[in-house]
């Protein structure tokens, strides 16, 4: 196995205690300050659901619910979570059931690479909480954050449309 | 990589006090500029980040005919604001037509205001030549291309766009900042807050290092204005603004009575045009009256060949917000 050097050896890490309840489980982390909560969640945690697409703000393939309201992860200092409630597409999931969204995402076929799937689904199931599913352009307007460079946007549409009903009905 | 401390904030005393003594020391609230710039982008660097969100500087409290936002008010929260909805509806566009949800939640009212400019130059660490980073190394935007720039309030040092969609209503508003410094605390109207670039690009506004936005000061409408916001772009949703416009008006028999329009889009600062309000007010609502107001808005633009279709674009969309506001069209 090869190990990878450390980029420079003059700048002491300056480490940070984080606690944080992940999918309902607490953990403790002690990580270097500049560690974004998508790399604690995928190269701490394990938890590798949650994609890197531009690591930039610009895609929102990192997206996860920070005490219920959809973030950014890439623009999120994991020391800024500390204390707080946060989760992730591993998460939604309840004693083997699919959380809804995720089930309608696989009926409409709602992805093709899958890469930006886990953002999509996150950022859908924010919207169905903000009310935001009125109607399809409503959806696209408040899903337009999610880039899926595959064009699958009409089955994703498809699904929360659908999704939406079946949470109203 | 970049190395930093990470420090939170226990009171707005203590934060001003640590950053105003420390110069590579910075705030760090929504980060979605600031950890852009400094982890991503490499362009800034800081050895501190005092994170000042978990200070009591959140919420919105309406006292008379004024709104009070606290700073760490986030986007989101301001839009879903039901004195925002009735009375500043373009403030309400222009917030959710600024960004997505997910920045939109994480983003704050007071880092809106000091967002960095999206010049491409700017934020590319490989180009050297950039007025605002490197004063004095030339401006690769006027020397190698450009396209999402300023054309007014432009000079040859830095054509670097403000790119607040939030800030053009609220420049139109006359809204005003709070602010609190380690020897001072004031008040500045947000028209007087950012500094052109002229020959020092790299100062953007009155801010001294280690002065902190405490909260937004934003005049209500009068119940009888009627407002929009317009925002042209390349994409039908979440991309920046080509050009923009912010106007409020209040019409009494077919006169233009009030009028407030500010530019987006077009301007190193959030472009506030009175020439054009002065033009408006007195004045028949009419698509004439609205076409002479968008002439006297756009005067001496600065442009090179990538932004000169701003100046007929920022024209055209003055008509175009003057007239889906009055009810008047040609």
């Amino acid at each position: 196995m090869i190990e990878s050097a450390p980029l420079t050896t003059d700048v002491p890490a300056t480490l940070v205690d984080v606690e944080i309840v992940v999918n309902a489980t607490p953990h403790r982390l002690e990580l270097d300050s500049a560690t974004t909560l998508l790399d604690a969640l995928r190269d701490h945690l394990e938890l590798v659901g949650t994609k890197k697409g531009c690591d930039q703000g610009a895609c929102g393939a990192c997206t996860v619910l920070l005490d219920g309201k959809r973030v950014l992860s890439c623009l999120t200092l994991a020391a800024q979570c500390d204390g707080r409630k946060v989760t992730t597409i591993e998460g939604l999931a309840q004693g083997g059931e699919l959380h809804p969204v995720q089930a309608a995402f696989i009926r409409h076929d709602a992805f093709q690479c899958g890469y930006c799937t886990a953002g999509q689904i996150m950022s859908a199931v924010a919207l169905l909480e903000e009310g935001r599913t009125g109607s399809d352009a409503e959806i696209r307007e408040f899903m337009s954050g999610n880039l899926c460079r595959c064009g699958a946007y009409p089955n994703i549409v498809a699904a929360i449309r659908e999704a939406a009903a079946a949470r109203r009905a | 990589m970049a190395s930093f401390e990470y420090v939170r904030a226990e009171d707005v005393g203590g934060a001003v006090a640590t950053v105003s003594a420390d110069p590579g020391a910075s705030f760090l609230a929504g980060g979605t500029t600031h950890l852009d710039l400094l982890l991503k982008d490499a362009v800034i660097a800081s050895h501190r980040l005092v994170d000042i969100t978990r200070l009591p500087l959140r919420g919105i409290t309406r006292v008379g005919d004024t709104l009070s936002v606290g700073a760490l008010t986030t986007m989101e929260e301001l839009a879903a604001d039901s004195t925002v909805t009735e009375r500043l509806p373009f403030v309400r566009e222009a917030l959710l037509l600024g960004a997505s949800t997910q920045l939109r939640n994480m983003a704050t009212i007071g880092g809106n205001l000091l967002q960095r400019t999206r010049c491409r130059y700017f934020r590319d660490r490989n180009v050297a030549m950039c007025n605002k980073r490197s004063p004095g190394s030339g401006c690769a935007a006027i020397t190698y291309g450009a396209r999402m720039h300023a054309i007014l309030g432009a000079s040859e040092h830095c054509i670097a766009l403000h790119a607040s969609d939030l800030c053009v209503p609220l420049v139109a508003l006359d809204a005003r900042v709070h602010i609190e410094g380690a020897v001072r605390q004031y008040t500045i109207p947000l028209t007087e807050f950012y500094v052109t670039p002229g020959d020092h690009p790299d100062i953007e506004n009155v801010l001294d290092h280690g002065d902190l936005i405490t909260r937004v000061d934003v005049p209500l409408l009068p119940p009888d204005a009627r407002s929009g916001y317009l925002k042209v772009r390349d994409r039908a949703s979440y991309e920046f603004a080509l050009t923009s416009a912010a106007a409020a008006l209040v019409l009494d028999r077919g006169t233009i009575t009030s009028a407030r329009l500010a530019l987006g889009g077009v301007g190193t600062v959030p472009w506030r045009a009175r020439d054009a309000e002065g033009v408006l007010i007195g004045a028949p609502a009419t698509v004439e009256t609205f076409r002479a107001a968008a002439a006297a808005a756009i005067q001496n633009p600065f442009t090179v060949p990538g932004t000169a279709f701003k100046v007929e674009l920022a024209k055209r969309t003055i008509v175009r917000i003057l007239e889906t506001v009055s009810g008047v069209s040609s």
